[in-house]
């Protein structure tokens, strides 16, 4: 349900019926910003926002994407620390040290 | 210049005058020599050698808009003939063109449109040598549709076809997958999208004499067209009995491709191509097939996408960005935008 | 694609699936006995199918592919009814490109549209007031179709026609609301669901709160997911956790687009221009309490229902639903797709007799399409 896709705001359009350019990896359309207008519209320049039916519905908050992110990498390298761990003492009982495969 | 109308109307299909001079000053001119006659006499050096066979193909074509970044609906129809013959392993030679014409039509139009279809034949060695036009009533067609037939020769000891596909074969597309069918829904307005992108749409017959020369081995080759990459490899998995496995990774796709999907919710996979081909190529001439590819200007973006396998056959997977497998069936129906 | 891409990395992926992994031992779930995780959104079970994730998890997770498919749940009545309307000569009626192929007992809007009636996909209901404003003469029906996330732009849409005058403008409004269904399903005895992936883009809009109930009444975790590959395996994980720790909470994976209120905006559209219907028909769920909106007295002038006469409750309801067609079982994580007597015989995506072949989101579309109907042919 609900395609979502986020686009970046490139320019007003229409003051007066709440539209502006969009670009989502440079196909471009013309969405509805009523919905994450907060203060003057030219604000909304630059700004990311996640679009579905031709309507901006939310900002994309990049710090929150960002602790998303950090999150997953930080679990990634938890995982590689693990399996190097894991790797290491699968070698021990075999009674070779670990080494480079190749 | 004895045509002094604009547009068309419906007696230049009378068979009159006016017919006369539409047939002659836009289409006969441009498709000499001597092009449109009623009937033609054909004759090629090509076709005396021992072993050659004839190859025969026609096709109907219909776009909107008419006219669309890239082409227009004349090079649409010469391209798709040279390249269903080209993919076959046949040097394209003759082409008929039939048009069928809405009253009101544009003659520049039309004269554009012979234009660009006597460039490209002329551009692969063949030529436009029999056609016909008939000019229907408003409402009866949309704008135009164009039906184009060609003839070809393969040569001696040339054996291309699907069912010769084996495992281990190595799938090479030529180029980006989906310009066309992006670059047309983009174009036709209604969807209200912009974009930068052109269609692929252009012929593949020097891009294929170049493979096989390059790689005698060839299995098999088709045009992406309708139903895109994933119409082909299904059609080639079942004729042939492989599985065909690919790379969702590997697979070539512009950016805008990829941002008109997302917005639309469609799948790339079954979008339309219309100079883009998939062929299949025995391991040890892969490399080979590959650079002669990328020598021609048709084949610049080719790259190995996958491989045809003995499991799962008559089916075609795909290991997707994230590790999964997926299988890749034929699209049901139409591919309709979608918001959920 | 900025905002997406980075949320397909493989690498991360393998790591995330490994906790998964570590996680679903320890809670002891196995391929015979399962944790149950629904994911109420149809854009996740094809997110799902799209990247394989149903065969990367652990063995000890299923995926229960929920309702939140507003097309496949679309009941045939109202199909008729927008048939009905399309039908009229002064009607262009303006649809997403998901409601075409969706059939009623007397066809679908592809063969309508086949036979002559003036039906236009859009992209947008902005298009659709465009097409209003360029074509005076004709009476511009917009089918309102989708839940939360789509009530919005409908709602300012009409908001926008009734500022222009634009009198030649309507809505034929269907849409319904997420969480009444998943309060049915959580009420169904035979329900046996351990966690639930919460559709993010509707929570864009209401917030994460309407969902409190799930957790504080029922005691399942519920985690509002985004729709990239990792976002739906961290989800995962979010879920399992819960069920490892023994919480049941509402938590937000997806704070990069959801704020814990919502959008206020959207809800005040919303509230401006619809009101609950006192009850809605699902389509192989049946009539549910309050799931359904129609358009408030005072934006009467752009109802389709009050122009054309076909309000909902003014026909027969209760159109019956194709005969062995087990929908609801599926629906409710009774069954799998392919195990429904139907599934690929009678019911195709060329010709669905069920919801959730409709759409390509519906489960069993999406079985389909990713090969499930020749797996299980074999």
């Amino acid at each position: 349900m609900c395609l979502g896709i986020p686009g970046q705001i490139l320019a007003i359009t229409d003051e007066a019926r709440q539209l502006a350019l969009a670009d989502v990896s440079g196909v471009r359309r013309e969405v509805n910003v009523t919905c994450i207008a907060e203060g003057p519209l030219e604000d909304l320049v630059g700004c990311w926002t996640l679009i579905h039916v031709g309507f901006a519905m939310s900002r994309i908050d990049a710090e929150e994407a960002e602790a998303t992110l950090r999150a997953l990498r930080e679990m990634g390298e938890a995982q590689a620390a693990l399996e190097e761990m894991e790797a290491g003492r699968a070698a021990l009982t075999e009674g070779t040290a670990p080494g480079p495969t190749r | 210049m004895a045509l002094r109308d604009t547009h068309v109307t419906l007696a230049h299909g009378g068979g009159g005058k006016a017919m006369r001079d539409l047939v002659e000053e836009v289409f006969a001119r441009v498709f000499e020599p001597p092009g449109m006659e009623d009937q033609a006499r054909l004759m090629d050096a090509a076709l005396a050698e021992p072993g050659a066979r004839l190859a025969f193909t026609t096709d109907s074509f219909v776009v909107t808009p008419l006219e669309f970044p890239g082409g227009d609906i004349g090079k649409l129809a010469v391209c798709g003939t040279l390249n269903d013959l080209a993919v076959g392993g046949a040097r394209p030679l003759w082409l008929s063109a039939a048009f069928i014409i809405e009253e009101g039509c544009e003659i520049a139009l039309l004269a554009r449109v012979a234009g660009t279809m006597a460039r490209e034949a002329a551009a692969a060695g063949a030529r436009i040598v029999t056609g016909d036009t008939k000019v229907v009533g408003r409402g009866a067609a949309d704008g135009l549709f164009v039906t184009t037939a060609g003839i070809g020769v393969i040569p001696p000891g040339r054996d291309l076809g699907a069912a010769r596909i084996r495992p281990g074969d190595v799938a090479i597309v030529s180029g980006r997958l989906g310009d066309h069918g992006a670059a047309i829904l983009a174009a036709r307005g209604d969807l209200a999208l912009s974009t930068d992108l052109i269609s692929d749409c252009r012929s593949l017959a020097g891009l294929m004499e170049a493979v096989i020369r390059a790689a005698p081995g060839t299995s098999a080759a088709r045009d992406a067209t309708r139903g895109g990459l994933a119409a082909a490899l299904n059609e080639m998995a079942e004729a042939a009995g492989v599985g065909v496995e690919i790379e969702e990774n590997a697979l070539p796709m512009a950016e805008e491709v990829r941002g008109l999907c997302e917005i639309l919710g469609l799948d790339p996979l079954y979008l339309a191509n219309e100079g883009t081909l998939v062929a299949f190529v025995p391991e040890d001439q892969a490399e080979a097939a590959l650079a002669a590819m990328r020598g021609t200007e048709a084949g610049r973006g080719a790259v190995i996408i996958g491989r045809a396998v003995s499991a799962h056959p008559g089916r075609v997977t795909m290991t997707t960005l994230f590790g999964g497998s997926r299988i890749v069936d034929m699209l049901v129906g139409e591919q309709l935008p979608r918001i959920c | 694609m900025k905002y997406a891409s980075e949320f397909r990395d493989p690498v991360a992926a393998k790591a995330v699936l490994a906790a998964i992994a570590r996680t679903a031992e320890g809670i002891g779930a196995t391929r015979e006995k399962p944790l149950h995780i629904m994911e109420i959104c149809g854009g996740h079970t094809h997110a799902i199918f799209r990247y394989g994730l149903d065969k990367l998890v652990h063995e000890g997770v299923e995926f229960i592919h929920g309702p939140g498919c507003p097309v496949c749940v679309l009941p045939m009545s109202r199909v008729d009814e927008a048939l009905q309307i399309a039908a009229r000569p002064e009607v262009i009626f303006t649809t997403f490109g998901d409601a075409m192929r969706v059939p009623g007992t007397q066809g679908s809007l592809l063969q309508a549209k086949a036979s002559g009636a003036d039906i236009r996909m859009v992209y947008s209901p902005l298009d659709a007031l465009e097409i209003a404003r360029r074509t005076p003469g004709r009476e511009v029906v917009f089918f309102g179709l989708g839940f939360e996330t789509t009530t919005p732009s409908t709602a300012l849409s009409i908001q926008q026609a009734a500022r222009e005058g634009l009198g030649n403008f309507s809505v034929f409004c269907n849409h319904i609301t997420v969480p009444e269904p998943i309060r049915a399903l959580l009420d169904d005895p035979d329900m046996r669901l351990d966690g639930f992936i919460g559709p993010g883009h509707v929570s864009m809009v209401i917030g994460t709160h309407p969902y409190d109930f799930i957790a504080r009444d029922y005691g399942k975790p519920i985690v509002v997911a985004g729709f990239e590959p990792l976002d739906l395996l961290q989800s995962v994980l979010m879920v399992l956790s819960q069920i490892a720790e023994g919480r049941a909470e509402v938590e937000n994976q997806y704070a990069r687009v959801v704020p814990e209120h919502g959008n206020q905006v959207s809800l005040a559209a919303i509230a401006d221009v619809y009101e609950r219907r006192p009850s809605f028909e699902w389509r192989g769920l049946g009539e549910i309490d309050a799931s359904g909106l129609r358009i408030r007295a005072p934006y009467r002038a752009f109802d389709a229902e009050a122009k054309f006469g076909v309000g909902y409750g003014a026909g027969p309801r209760q159109v019956a639903e194709p005969e062995g067609c087990a929908c609801g079982a599926v629906m409710t994580g009774k069954i799998k797709p392919t195990a429904c007597p139907q599934f690929g015989r009678g019911c195709t995506p060329e010709r669905p007799l069920g919801a959730l072949m409709v759409s390509s989101e519906g489960a069993c579309a999406a079985y389909w399409q990713y090969g499930g109907a020749r797996a299980a042919a074999e």
